[in-house]
């Protein structure tokens, strides 16, 4: 049996039933995956899928809770990068990690120094090799500058450039490495994986650009939830496939039903020209547009990066370089600071609970009044009882299952906590609810009672616009979806339109605009 | 009209880079006015007789600064090791077990203080990267600590004969204290001359600085570029405790006396030093020249003050405005580089 499980000829390194469990959560659940000799292995599926998790495994940043590894028929563990590294493993992270104090050589080299007697560094031969490694990357620059003055994707170049100095490199992961690149640039690190595989050097490539996989992939690994979907070689597939697979036909939340005619509804805001630039070139959020209606549920969808939370930061007052107009009622408002867009109507609830959206030091009671403490003061001191009468009413209205509203905040489950949350969004009488994420990390029971929450306020008039990854919980909650990608608008569903395969198409569309804005 | 304002900026850039610099010379001319004793060589040689001290401090402390820590526990470093090594040559050293009293000579004495001394600052990066506590908690806990053994050492009392005797032969010990032999130039002086060298040798040519620097620039990618972070940092506190004990060493000597409460506070002259010398507090950024520059600011400002007849009081106003105005300049500094840098890009493109 032990035979059955070792590599095939054409495979360099064979994962046998990795599974990775993270406190509270199972990102890789018996996942089996070859990496093909020489070719281009493409690994995709949405956020949360588990991708970069497996390829953190391969390349000994992390360690699986269980599962074999094999390189031909030797088991490997890697307990660290460099263990990665003598086996021929190199990889370069999603998020860049260069460090920007030091120059182009000195990154390049970074413990991969050559010496003169052990001691002393050659930097002559160090600034030679630099040169002559970018030159092959079709970007010659000059090699002492520091790395932190550069463009993203110069940043990218170097990252690539790291990895490639190794001459004993048998296996390239690369993690999303064109997110950040121009097309021109995204053309010539195809020219290089080429040359690559045609070296007998394997690559395994992490993108969410459809497309660009149908061009350069070779073998396709589909993950969805952690779990291995199906793999196929590009050649017998299509992209309408891979997106099937991705999404998966699984569970449905009842869709909502409501029969109201938008276009006969009151606008209540409306958003032009959206722009926030992003530090280095580019934008974050790119010329978006978009209005909502009194009591509508406005669903905005994209994949992680997609500049969906920075629309809620401009909107709150958290960006004050955005450009763009923001009309509230058919007001063009000034957006100054959060304290005023909150006196404005606007609430947020933001993405991350704990790190912002509540006080862990604070009880229920006083995270609950937090941003509504404005309203019950006398003097100057808090109106405690009036404010406990707002709690409470807010707490039976939300259904927040406590027993004392004094304990601490932390004593509170998951759902609760971000059910309070929401309770003191809702306690500042916003005209505009925005929820970023609002079922993340809660359980089924309590996304339920979220979405039941969001539904009442709605059918009371509220106007919410909802930021969702999961594609389930954005179809059965919003009247009206808007995809974005790459920080561009790339569709707006509404009704019967609002279907999973709809929105994924369009959430992987914006990358190919952006090289017009460069 | 472009051009202009581009040389324009080149020459603010300039003048910027070298501010610290540029202040020292300012404090010179200002001073050598101010105090008419001050321009002369006696004079000098004791500012750099004390510029000494706070630069080897600052050396080590700008070594720990650009890992992104702070070691507060320089001065009791220093303290202790002043004690011990005064404590070995007046009182030896004894086995209570065996009964003996051993006298080291002085070439032992300083070597044991000096490796203690490291150890010590092994201790510090010790707990800070396996038990996780942050650099300025550990090292205040520890700056407590070797302060209380100083005093513990002597009871309090200080030791005020360390001439050594010469029929134990322990006698020698004011070698680090007074002028190389047929020169007026203080040990002192040298011993800093030789350990800056090294250190910015260290920094700017080995690998271990390139670690240095990376990990204050980036500590997460420098754990996935496979350097051993921990060991590291630990090598960098050790040797900040290294340089402390040479300061003790060398402040005792000059003092031909081991007092507990020697170093006292020295640890903020140390980082004035560092930061005045370009050493970024978020790491990553400093170097060893800068740091020897502002080592003299803050030499020259105290002492000069001090001859003016500026009192401790108003010194101590005006050493904080001036850190305060340095780091203030930094910012500005580095906001016109990336603005500059912005520049570059677009018109690259």
């Amino acid at each position: 049996m032990a035979e059955a499980v070792k590599c095939r000829d054409d495979v360099f390194l064979h994962a046998e039933k990795i599974t990775k469990i993270y406190p509270g959560t199972k990102a890789l659940d018996e996942v089996s995956f070859d990496l093909l000799k020489g070719k281009v292995n493409v690994l995709i599926g949405e956020n949360g899928a588990g991708k970069s998790t497996l390829m953190k495994m391969i390349a000994g940043i992390e360690q699986p809770s269980s599962g074999e590894m094999y390189i031909g028929d030797r088991e490997v563990h890697f307990k660290d990068t460099t263990e990665a590294r003598n086996n021929g493993i190199g990889i370069i992270h999603q998020d860049l990690s260069l460090f920007p104090n030091m120059n182009v050589y000195q990154n390049i080299y970074m413990n991969k120094e050559k010496t003169g007697g052990k001691v002393i560094l050659n930097d002559k031969q160090h600034i030679e090799g630099a040169k002559n490694i970018l030159e092959r990357l079709e970007h010659p620059m000059d090699v002492n500058t520091r790395v932190g003055a550069l463009r993203v994707g110069q940043q990218q170049m170097i990252e690539i450039a790291r990895n490639l100095v190794d001459d004993d490199l048998k296996v390239l992961i690369m993690d999303e490495p064109t997110s950040s690149l121009s097309e021109q640039e995204v053309k010539i690190l195809f020219k290089i994986m080429r040359e690559l595989t045609s070296k007998g050097l394997s690559i395994v490539y992490i993108s969410h650009r459809l497309e660009e996989i149908m061009e350069i992939g070779d073998h396709v690994t589909i993950l969805r939830d952690g779990k291995y979907v199906a793999d196929a070689d590009v050649k017998d597939i299509s992209v309408p496939w891979i997106v099937e697979r991705m999404t998966g036909g699984e569970k449905n939340y009842p869709r909502r039903n409501r029969t109201v005619d938008w276009d006969k509804a009151e606008t209540v805001m409306e958003v032009r020209d959206l722009c926030l630039p992003k530090p280095g070139g580019g934008y974050l959020v790119n010329h978006v547009s978009f209005e909502l209606k009194k009591g509508e549920v406005l669903g905005i969808y994209g994949l992680l990066g997609a500049g969906r939370s920075e629309i809620f930061e401009c909107i709150m007052g958290l960006r004050p370089e955005h450009t763009g107009e923001i009309i509230l009622n058919g007001q063009n408002i000034e957006v100054k600071n959060i304290s005023k867009q909150i006196d404005n109507g606007f609430a947020l609830i933001p993405e991350d609970r704990q790190a912002m959206g509540l006080v862990q030091t604070l009880d229920i009671e006083k995270n609950t009044s937090l941003s509504a403490l404005k309203k019950y003061v006398k003097g100057i001191f808090v109106d405690s009882k009036k404010e406990g009468e707002m709690v409470d009413r807010e707490i039976k209205d939300i259904h927040i299952k406590v027993a004392d509203k004094k304990l601490p905040i932390l004593s509170l489950s998951g759902g609760n906590q971000q059910k309070v949350v929401i309770g003191k969004g809702i306690l500042t009488e916003p005209k505009i609810l925005l929820m970023d994420e609002p079922s993340r990390g809660i359980d089924i029971g309590a996304k339920t009672e979220v979405f039941e929450i969001i539904n009442k306020y709605a059918e009371e008039g509220l106007s919410i616009i909802v930021i969702s990854s999961e594609l389930e919980e954005i179809v059965a909650i919003a009247d009206r979806v808007m995809v974005l990608s790459n920080g561009i608008k790339t569709g707006e569903f509404k009704g019967e339109e609002v279907q999973k395969d709809t929105l994924v198409l369009a959430s992987y569309q914006g990358h190919h605009n952006e090289d017009k804005e460069n | 009209m472009e051009k202009k304002s581009s040389s324009n900026n080149k020459l603010i850039m300039t003048l910027l880079n070298g501010r610290t610099f540029i202040v020292l010379v300012i404090l010179m001319i200002y001073f050598s006015f101010a105090a008419n004793n001050f321009m002369t060589v006696s004079s000098l040689l004791s500012v750099a007789k004390h510029v000494a001290l706070y630069g080897i401090l600052a050396i080590g402390m700008t070594y720990v600064i650009i890992t992104g820590g702070i070691d507060l526990s320089v001065g009791s470093v220093a303290g202790l090791a002043g004690m011990l090594a005064g404590g070995f040559i007046q009182e030896g050293f004894t086995i209570k077990a065996a009964g003996v009293t051993v006298y080291f000579s002085v070439p032992m004495v300083v070597f044991i203080t000096i490796l203690l001394g490291a150890l010590m600052g092994a201790l510090n990066g010790i707990i800070i990267t396996k038990f996780n506590v942050a650099p300025f908690i550990a090292t205040l806990g520890t700056m407590y600590i070797w302060r209380g053994f100083a005093n513990i050492r002597s009871n309090g009392a200080t030791y005020s004969s360390i001439a050594g005797y010469e029929g134990l032969g322990n006698t020698g010990f004011e070698f680090f204290g007074t002028s190389i032999a047929g020169t007026p130039i203080p040990c002192g002086v040298v011993i800093l001359v030789v350990i800056a060298v090294c250190a910015g040798v260290v920094l700017k040519k080995t690998p271990f600085g390139w670690h240095v620097l990376a990990i204050g620039g980036n500590e997460r990618a420098a754990v996935l570029s496979g350097i051993k972070a921990d060991k590291v940092k630990i090598w960098v506190y050790a040797f900040s405790g290294f340089c402390s004990a040479v300061v003790g060493i060398i402040a005792t000597s000059q003092l031909m006396s081991g007092s507990p409460k020697t170093g006292e506070s020295w640890e903020m002259n140390a980082i004035a030093a560092s930061v005045l010398g370009g050493t970024s507090m978020a790491g990553g950024i400093g170097n060893i020249g800068g740091t020897i520059v502002g080592a003299f600011v803050i030499g020259v400002i105290n002492d000069g003050m001090t001859m003016c007849g500026v009192t401790e009081f108003y010194q101590k106003v005006i050493r904080g405005i001036v850190i305060i105005l340095a780091v203030i300049i930094d910012q500005v500094q580095r906001n016109l580089q990336a603005k500059r840098a912005l520049q570059a890009r677009n018109e690259n493109k």
